[in-house]
């Protein structure tokens, strides 16, 4: 558990009589469909970010669309906090229950209910799997673009929380760029359609505005989304360097030749060796850094785009540059990039991944930064890199057994956010603020901006019971965080009183 | 005229607009003054709120002021061999970059190289309240707090006046050319499209205008030259591409010259009905975005349109009791109004030019 505790006071003013919520709720959702005893709710006190825990006040798991009103509707008549799950994956505590809320489980939602291979759509239940739609749309010869690397496991529905990325996102945008519509239940259980199947709808851009909200505005019970064909030919490289520098000037005169990759990725040292040690992927371990460039299209196009990328490789230092003779040799080059994170798992025995995104320009300052950081703490740093979006993983390896290491990570973390927003960057790129990167939105953000914000969740969710703590920090959160952070020796919200 | 920070100016103004209680009518280059309900209050100007703040190629990204002309940015973007992909109308030849968000208009190029929400980055603006604001930022993934910056796009002002945006640009295709075919039958512009994309055909636009197919195809030297001899079709001069398509987009082209009837611009579904839409039309985006000079009624229009899955927007000129846009369901009007109450509770910013409905309190 983090040395801190997760939920500020404010966070959990809500006053549940939780014995007439579930009798009403009982009416509502089918057998087992209610979690009331602990060792049930146990099962759900935790996502991806492993480190937070918390159990929730009561489990739900709706199978109709109809249910999930149901609850929503009781739910805000009695005050309580909903906080909605799909998957459980998210890497910053999104779907962390709330103490005293009800945990929405969405797994049972897992139907794919269309998928129209004419007009490229597939319509979808929010609990389905991100790879599952592309599986189910490939006899098609189509795809799902977006593909966040646990895309085995986690359910659409999240994708749009959290506005999910992944290797492919340089080309073919985020989650935001491939969904067309979604049905939305407001916590007073009032169905709407958001967007359409068209490419622009009238009104507001709600849609948007859903995506990467982090289950803070509303409960998306059906997905539609677009569907690309499969590309005619893919093309991969791996190119070394002996230092880092050497491979962001290569990045950046890839882009500078008109070329945008399909994907071009960047591990440091440390993680080549990782990687290389877990599935022999023929990683070059010498080198400082290697750059994965995938290109896809016509024939004609990947094989014009090769020739350009291999000279800016080459012009770059590229100390070796390999091409991918077929399939499994790009399997292979991707191989070791996929299994970053495990191959990490394997040398440390806790990490924590951070998700900054900076311009690309200031990739070998960050690195300076980073590995200096870490330094002063005595933890190591290993590094993995969306290089082509300027999208940053490092992982911070620490042993949780350890007195005052985690505490260590996640001061290097939230120094390392800093950096992020310092360079001109963000402190999260495809992760989500949750409850992990809630205090660095107080460095990111005035407070002019924290207040709309906040006056924006209270135009969909009057009463702040979806996912009550998450994703904008308080004010009185800030204020005191913000004692750490001067500014340019400005005081950061000074118009709150200093206790 | 020089470059200019207004951003103090406009705050000021907009700060004593506000403590009057006195509507602003946020204009540019007034180059799309027709689009939405009329305008209300006395005009904010950005035009002379100017300049390119930032613009560094290999980052693909540029942040100006927002009345810097889409004009000036096009001429920069073009010496490094990039562009904005959304290719934003410039009507009359004007058009900021400003107007360009907030109206969310996208040349013919849309269905294939995407939108402004597509593009854009991050903004400044000042809220109804005259506190200026910044959102999103000149990274292309960012997903700190909710995305105002998106939520500008097509908001037409009603929600804070953008004084600075940052949108992602594209290298430019360094090869272009236009087909002109004359079909035999009825034209599936979709099935069309559909088979082009899968076989792997740089598309970048496809119009249906008076029984001719008009085909522009944008990539590598290579593919291009490769989908000219297998499509076949009159080729356009590299000049004439240009044009034509510059005069779809800035609808300078004859088809729009007639301003009797009301023009309309119909959203739809791809491979959505044509038939029931009467008067003379144009097919844009493969038949996803249809331009009707109409004397259909609205309420007829509208309900056809919805139909199909689509809407209905009154583009050009005025019908009596018709709003400008597509009726919204009720829990999304009820949004509307609370989403514009956060942003600008003493309703101030463009009122009624988007919904009359949301400046109820």
């Amino acid at each position: 558990m983090p040395a801190h505790a997760l939920f500020r006071e404010e966070d959990i003013r809500f006053d549940v009589d939780v014995d007439p919520v579930i009798a009403a709720l009982e009416k509502i959702l089918p057998d087992e469909g209610l979690v009331v005893h602990e060792a049930g709710r146990r099962a759900y006190e935790c996502d991806g970010l492993a480190a937070y825990k918390q159990l929730p006040l009561l489990v739900a798991i709706p199978e109709t669309v109809e249910q999930i009103q149901g609850v929503l509707k009781c739910c805000h008549e009695a005050g309580v906090p909903v906080v909605t799950r799909g998957s459980g994956t998210s890497l910053s505590g999104g779907s962390l229950p709330h103490p005293q809320g009800l945990l929405l489980a969405l797994g049972k939602f897992n139907k794919i209910i269309e998928i129209d291979a004419e007009r490229r759509i597939a319509r979808v239940q929010p609990g389905v799997r991100n790879l599952a739609i592309t599986e189910a749309a490939a006899p098609h010869g189509l795809y799902y673009a977006p593909d966040p690397s646990s895309q085995i496991a986690c359910s659409i529905g999240g994708n749009v929380g959290e506005n999910a990325g992944g290797v492919h996102c340089l080309k073919y945008g985020l989650t935001v760029n491939n969904v067309l519509a979604v049905k939305v239940l407001t916590m007073e259980g009032e169905l709407t359609t958001i967007g359409s199947e068209a490419l622009d709808s009238p009104g507001l851009d709600l849609l948007a505005l859903m995506h990467g909200s982090e289950g803070m505005l509303g409960v998306v019970v059906e997905v539609t989304l677009k569907l690309l064909p499969n590309p005619l030919t893919k093309q991969v490289l791996m190119a070394s360097f002996n230092d880092v520098e050497q491979g962001g000037h290569a990045v950046a005169a890839i882009i500078a030749r008109g070329i945008i990759p399909a994907g071009l990725e960047m591990m440091d040292g440390a993680a080549i060796q990782a990687a290389e040690d877990f599935v022999k992927a023929g990683y070059d371990t010498a080198a400082a850094a290697i750059l994965i460039c995938e290109l896809d299209g016509s024939d004609a196009e990947v094989a014009d785009q090769q020739k350009a990328v291999e000279a800016c490789l080459r012009d770059h230092g590229a100390s070796r540059i390999q091409v991918a003779q077929d399939d499994n040799e790009r399997a292979r080059f991707w191989a070791g990039r996929k299994a970053a994170f495990p191959a990490v798992g394997r040398i440390s025995p806790d990490y924590y991944c951070m998700d900054g995104t900076i311009p690309r320009k200031q990739l070998a300052y960050v690195l300076k930064r980073i590995s200096e950081i870490s330094a002063t703490h005595n933890l190591e740093t290993v590094n993995v890199f969306h290089a082509g979006d300027g999208n940053l993983h490092p992982l911070i390896l620490f042993d949780g057994n350890q007195p005052g290491q985690l505490e260590a990570a996640e001061a290097v973390g939230s120094a390392i956010l800093q950096l992020c927003v310092e360079v001109g960057g963000t402190v999260t790129g495809e992760h989500g603020v949750g409850l992990e990167k809630i205090n660095e939105m107080c460095v990111q953000f005035a407070t002019a901006e924290i207040n709309q914000f906040h006056a924006i969740k209270a135009a969909f969710d009057e009463r702040g019971l979806l996912n009550p703590g998450k994703a904008i920090p308080t004010l009185n959160r800030c204020a005191e965080f913000g004692r750490l952070h001067v500014h340019n020796g400005e005081l950061p919200h000074p118009e709150l009183e200093r206790l | 005229m020089s470059d200019q920070d207004q951003t103090e100016l406009l705050k000021s103004r907009l700060a004593e607009a506000r403590s009057q209680a006195e509507p602003v009518c946020i204009v540019g280059q007034q180059s799309k003054s027709f689009y939405g309900n009329a305008q209300v209050g006395t005009p904010l100007s950005l035009a002379e709120h100017t300049g390119i703040i930032n613009y560094e190629p290999t980052e693909l990204v540029l942040t100006a002021r927002a009345g810097t002309s889409l004009a000036d940015i096009e001429k920069t973007l073009a010496a490094e061999g990039q562009s904005l992909a959304f290719d934003p109308p410039q009507f009359g030849g004007r058009g900021t970059l400003g107007g360009a968000i907030a109206s969310g208009l996208a040349g013919p190029g849309r269905p294939w190289l995407g939108g402004v929400r597509d593009m854009i980055l991050g903004v400044k603006i000042l809220n109804g309240q005259a506190e200026l604001m910044r959102f999103g930022g000149e990274v292309m993934k960012n997903v700190a707090g909710y995305d105002v910056s998106r939520l500008m796009v097509g908001a037409l002002g009603t929600l804070g006046v953008i004084t600075e945006a940052s949108v992602k640009v594209l290298p430019s295709a360094v090869s272009e050319a236009t087909l002109v075919q004359t079909p035999d039958s009825d034209v599936d512009l979709h099935a069309l499209s559909e088979q082009l994309l899968r076989a792997g055909r740089p598309v970048t636009g496809l119009i249906h205008w008076d029984n001719r197919i008009y085909l522009r195809l944008a990539g590598t030297e290579s593919a291009v030259e490769a989908a000219c001899q297998a499509l076949g079709g009159e080729q356009m001069s590299a000049t004439e591409s240009r044009a034509f398509w510059t005069s779809i987009r800035d609808q300078s082209h004859p088809f729009y010259a007639d301003t009797q009837a009301p023009l309309w611009r119909v959203s739809l579904p791809p491979k959505a009905p044509l038939t029931g839409f009467t008067g003379e039309c144009l097919v844009d985006w493969a038949g996803q975005q249809l331009w009707l000079k109409s004397d259909m009624s609205a309420t007829a229009l509208r309900a056809l349109a919805q139909e199909h899955g689509g809407s209905a927007t009154l583009f050009r000129g005025h019908l009596d009791d018709c709003d400008a846009f597509q009726p919204l369901d009720a829990v999304q009007t009820r949004l509307h109004q609370r989403i514009k109450q956060s942003f600008d509770p003493e309703h101030i910013l463009n009122p009624t030019r988007l919904y009359r409905e949301m400046e109820a309190a």
